[in-house]
């Protein structure tokens, strides 16, 4: 009886997940790197579910030939081992685990350079700095910056170069690929990229206090044309970052969106200064 | 620091106050029911100031099924809040505070006493010895362990719960952004019980090697115990680690010292390192003694030898090695570069191949066996499918380029409760079902038994099934609610299996109360017809354990001896040869002194170092008397013995 409710349950479920497997971001990547990271999950899912398939059946076969019951035969309590079959199954995991090392080294070094499909781009760099509990973000060609939205030309490889100005977080965005750390001190890069025009969601993947939850943004992927016109535009009309205004928007908090026409990067290095944020905000009161 | 003082009591919350409520009420309700039935003479002349492995080993688990109760229902509050989206259930700090200690007290203050108490239950006895190495200090872990876990979860109602999760990463934790007492409590009560821990790892390791008794072999090991020398050796090297980087953390908290801070050139990146050089290891602390239960159970009621014991002992050698060096996996992103990314990447995938070996063993043992679906062996029958996926996601996460996506998100939290529940919690459960006739003397009911393991293992999978698809599509662990209504689907179904894991554990609990009073009593000693030492002794257990120590010349000797009717002191004494029996005395220091661990831990939480000075003293007083001390313990007399053995006594 409890069999066939544990069946019907889990085909329930199993529908459940298909039908929501339709639009699942790691699994519908939207750019190489997101695309190469994505074969590599599939590869290895082919391995993985021929263990299942493996364990689950020679499980199901052994339990039900070999349960205690009257006129049980081919009981054989002094059954030490075998040398064969445990070389058997020391070998083909050792294939197996060869069969995924070797395209995931690949893959490792493959993401520290921009993707192959756009070796003739010129990256777009993107300096990263996350403050508690905001995303700010810099276009040192451009020469200017945003607060909790990134604008990106698509089909461009972005080389995003990544410090904290505060705790310890994680840039992710799911659809377009990995994440990256971005600590405070050091300097850290992750190249993603976007191979047509969308938005998408970017956010903290690493836990960094209160309102960590909050700490995400809309990445928007564009033309090349109406990015360049974008950049263009704030450089004309946006207003320039003060350090006054930076301190404000380093002060712990939430933040709205910003737009500047100058960038941060001409009074503070947060990668050289990793206390300047600590020093110059108020420390949050305790809870 | 009296800015603290103002904070000493935890305010506003609903919540807390009934906490509050229940802490007075059970204080004061203990007090009324050991006054009332003049029980306290008792309580302490047989359980606080016990030197016994088997008393000790029982009250460890007994604190580990308290912890699994508070650690549970954090686990429910944290689900309720996340079952739809935008809940305000909880505030977002009331929710850190929640996943940090949720996370904390699973690993630290449940899985480990737990496996601690299995240990000292079983291990004694397995391998025919009289007691551990070192009763007294064994004495003095437990009593740590406890005070530790009083300290940390009084943070609760006292001072406030830690919040920076429960790897506690640097610079989040340190006092420039996380300015309140919580982490005090945090690093104080692991400091006490880590030397608590390393103190057992010690003791388990020294009692294994030395105190086997006579023609046991290390080929002749039983396995269990095989698993729980391997942990010892991990313990060895893996706590002196957390102890350094809990105090240099101490250190910049309390002392203003910088080596993990923002200012001052602190190297944040180095606590995760140290953390994770320990953490990695502690996992494999929690499941390979789990294994070893398993390979006992699986063997015991498949009736059958366990499949290829050589192989198994030197997978759980590699596997013990491995685990020590393989930490960077939990930090695949943070720009260590990709030949640092390949090496850990590699040899983490390298430890799914000593493991797949374990797994095919035990499907060994149960081809051609007579397998019984006993309780204990519906646990360890759950663990293998349930395993088998943790253990493949576990090697999907160790492929560092693909981890990029993984890393951090609901993917890692239903890898990470996958391997953990089903091998470290069914393990626990399977090893106190398993053992609990030897511990008290009678049988759990094995209906209500089975009605628990139906609830909790099909709400285990439901629970977390789905969390690897939310991962996927980019929920990060973590985040006290979430906005996106796609996964509002997917996480009322994890909410309504972390319910019936609640309820599973609930009949658990009440089946212990239950065949307390009802259950059959068990005279044999060997309820299940095993096959290792432990099944050898009478029950009750004497507290000299064997009053003979038998000679060992195979492995599982007590089921041989069983089988061909051989003549043995397994099976009954010859009186002639008893002879007086040497024990150690018990001792209240242990007790007095792990107290005195909690004043010194929780007066340096608040910063009031002259208190903590003073009880630092008094540990060193202990200390110095216990030096001082000639303690010869006692003789169990022929007579006792006689009168303990009378009907397995043989004359001759
Ligand atoms: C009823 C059973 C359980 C449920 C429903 C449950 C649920 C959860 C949830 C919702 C989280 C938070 C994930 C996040 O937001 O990061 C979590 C974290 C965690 N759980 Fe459990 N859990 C259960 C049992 C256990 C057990 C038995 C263990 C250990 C043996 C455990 C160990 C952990 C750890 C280490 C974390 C990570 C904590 C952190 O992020 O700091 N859990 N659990
Ligand atoms: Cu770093
Ligand atoms: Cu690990």
């Amino acid at each position: 009886m409890f069999k066939w409710k544990t069946i019907s349950l889990s085909t329930l479920l199993l529908s459940v997940f298909m039908l929501s497997g339709c639009n699942i971001k790691v699994l519908n990547p939207q750019g190489p790197v997101a695309e190469d990271q994505f074969q590599l999950i599939l590869w290895s899912l082919g391995f993985m579910l021929f263990i299942v398939l493996v364990v689950f059946s020679a499980f199901t076969i052994i339990l039900v030939r070999y349960r205690d019951r009257p006129g049980h035969q081919n009981h054989d309590p002094e059954q030490e081992g075998n040398k064969w079959l445990e070389l058997l199954w020391t070998v083909i995991p050792i294939i197996i685990i060869i069969c995924l090392a070797v395209p995931t080294v690949r893959t490792i070094y493959a993401l520290e350079d921009p993707p192959k499909q756009s070796k003739d781009q010129e990256p777009l760099t993107v300096r990263v700095v996350s403050s508690d509990w905001k995303w700010i973000f810099v276009y040192p060609e451009q020469g200017i910056e945003t607060v909790n939205y990134l604008n990106i030309p698509a089909d461009v490889p972005i080389k995003f170069r990544l410090t904290s100005a505060g705790s310890m977080s994680s840039l992710w965005i799911p659809s377009l690929g990995g994440q990256e750390y971005a600590m405070a001190g050091m300097m850290t890069q992750l190249i993603l990229e976007a191979d047509h025009p969308g938005t998408y969601v970017g956010k903290n993947a690493n836990f960094n206090g209160k309102l960590f939850q909050k700490m995400k943004f809309n990445v928007h992927a564009m033309t090349r044309e109406d990015f360049q016109a974008w950049a263009e535009k704030v450089k004309k009309n946006a207003p320039k970052l003060t350090k006054e205004q930076y301190l404000n928007i380093l002060e712990p908090g939430v933040s709205a969106k910003k737009t500047f026409s100058s960038t941060h990067l001409s009074f503070v290095n947060h990668v050289k200064e990793p206390d300047f944020a600590v020093k110059h905000t108020e420390i949050l009161p305790p809870h | 620091m009296n800015h603290h003082v103002d904070h000493f009591f935890v305010k506003g919350d609903p919540m807390i106050y009934a906490a509050d409520l229940m802490i007075i009420m059970t204080t004061l309700a203990v007090i009324f029911v050991l006054t009332y039935y003049k029980k306290w003479k008792w309580l302490w002349n047989e359980w606080l100031t016990t030197v016994d492995h088997k008393k000790i080993g029982i009250m460890y688990i007994i604190a580990a099924v308290l912890m699994m109760f508070r650690g549970g229902v954090d686990a429910l509050l944290m689900r309720a809040q996340l079952t739809v989206p935008n809940e305000d259930f909880l505030d977002p700090q009331h929710y850190n505070e929640i996943f940090t200690t949720h996370g904390t007290i699973m690993i630290l203050f449940m899985a480990m006493p737990f496996i601690i108490g299995l240990m000292n239950v079983a291990v004694p006895l397995q391998i025919g010895a009289r007691d551990v190495a070192f009763p007294y200090l064994n004495a003095l872990s437990f009593w740590s362990f406890f005070t530790a876990a009083m300290l940390f979860n009084l943070s609760f109602v006292i001072g406030g719960s830690p919040d920076a999760g429960w790897t506690a990463y640097a610079p989040l934790a340190e006092p420039e952004l996380d300015p309140g007492v919580g982490q005090n409590f945090y690093l104080l009560s692991l400091q006490i019980s880590g030397f608590s821990t390393l103190a057992t790892g010690i003791n388990f390791f020294v009692t294994i090697l030395k105190m086997r008794a006579p023609g046991m072999s290390m080929m002749k090991l039983p396995i269990f115990s095989w698993s729980i020398l391997v942990t010892s050796a991990i313990i060895i090297f893996a706590f002196p680690i957390l102890a350094i980087a809990l105090a240099l953390m101490t250190f910049d908290r309390l002392f203003g010292a910088h080596f993990f801070t923002l200012t001052g050139e602190g190297l944040p990146m180095m606590w995760a390192n140290l953390f994770w050089l320990w953490g990695h290891p502690e996992v494999y602390i929690v499941i390979l003694p789990a294994f070893g239960v398993f390979s006992e159970v699986i063997s015991t009621f498949s009736k059958k030898r366990l499949f290829g014991y050589k192989a198994m002992v030197w997978s759980m050698v590699l596997i013990g090695f491995l685990s020590l060096i393989v930490w960077v996996h939990h930090f695949f992103t943070m720009g260590a570069g990709p030949d640092v990314n390949s090496f850990f990447s590699i040899s983490t995938m390298a430890i799914a191949i000593p493991t797949g070996v374990k797994i095919f063993n035990w499907l060994g043992t149960m081809f051609r066996g007579r397998i019984q679906f006993t309780t204990p062996m519906l646990w360890s029958l759950a663990f293998i499918p349930c395993f088998t996926i943790g253990g493949i996601t576990g090697v999907m996460l160790a492929m560092a380029a693909a981890d990029y996506q993984y890393h951090n998100s609901y993917f890692l939290v239903a890898h990470f409760h996958f391997v953990l529940i089903s091998g470290t919690v069914f393990g626990c459960i399977a090893g106190l079902l398993y053992w609990y006739p030897k511990m008290f003397g009678h049988m759990l009911n094995e209906k209500i038994g089975k009605w628990a393991f139906w609830l909790f293992v099909p709400g285990f999978l439901i629970c977390f099934l789905p969390m690897f698809f939310l991962g996927l599509d980019g929920m990060t662990r973590r985040v006290y609610t979430f906005s996106n209504s796609h996964w509002t689907d997917l996480n009322v179904i994890a909410s309504i299996g972390a319910a019936l894991m609640g309820i599973g554990f609930m009949v658990l609990v009440y089946n212990m109360i239950w065949s307390a009073r009802y259950g059959k009593r068990d005279k044999t000693g060997d309820p299940w017809d095993g096959r290792t030492l432990e099944w050898a002794t009478p029950t009750p257990i004497p507290h000299y354990n064997f009053a003979l120590i038998p000679r060992i010349k195979r492995l599982d000797e007590f089921w041989y001896v069983k089988q061909n009717n051989e003549p043995s002191v397994l099976r009954s004494l010859p009186v002639s040869k008893l002879k007086p029996i040497h024990m150690p005395n018990s001792s209240g220091r242990p007790f007095v002194m792990s107290w005195l661990f909690f004043i010194v831990g929780f007066a340096a939480v608040f910063y009031v170092y002259w208190v903590a000075a003073l009880a630092l003293i008094g540990v060193l007083v202990c200390m110095g008397l216990r030096s001082f001390e000639i303690d010869d313990g006692h003789y169990v007399s022929v007579e006792e013995i006689k009168r303990t053995e009378k009907n397995r006594i043989k004359e001759a």
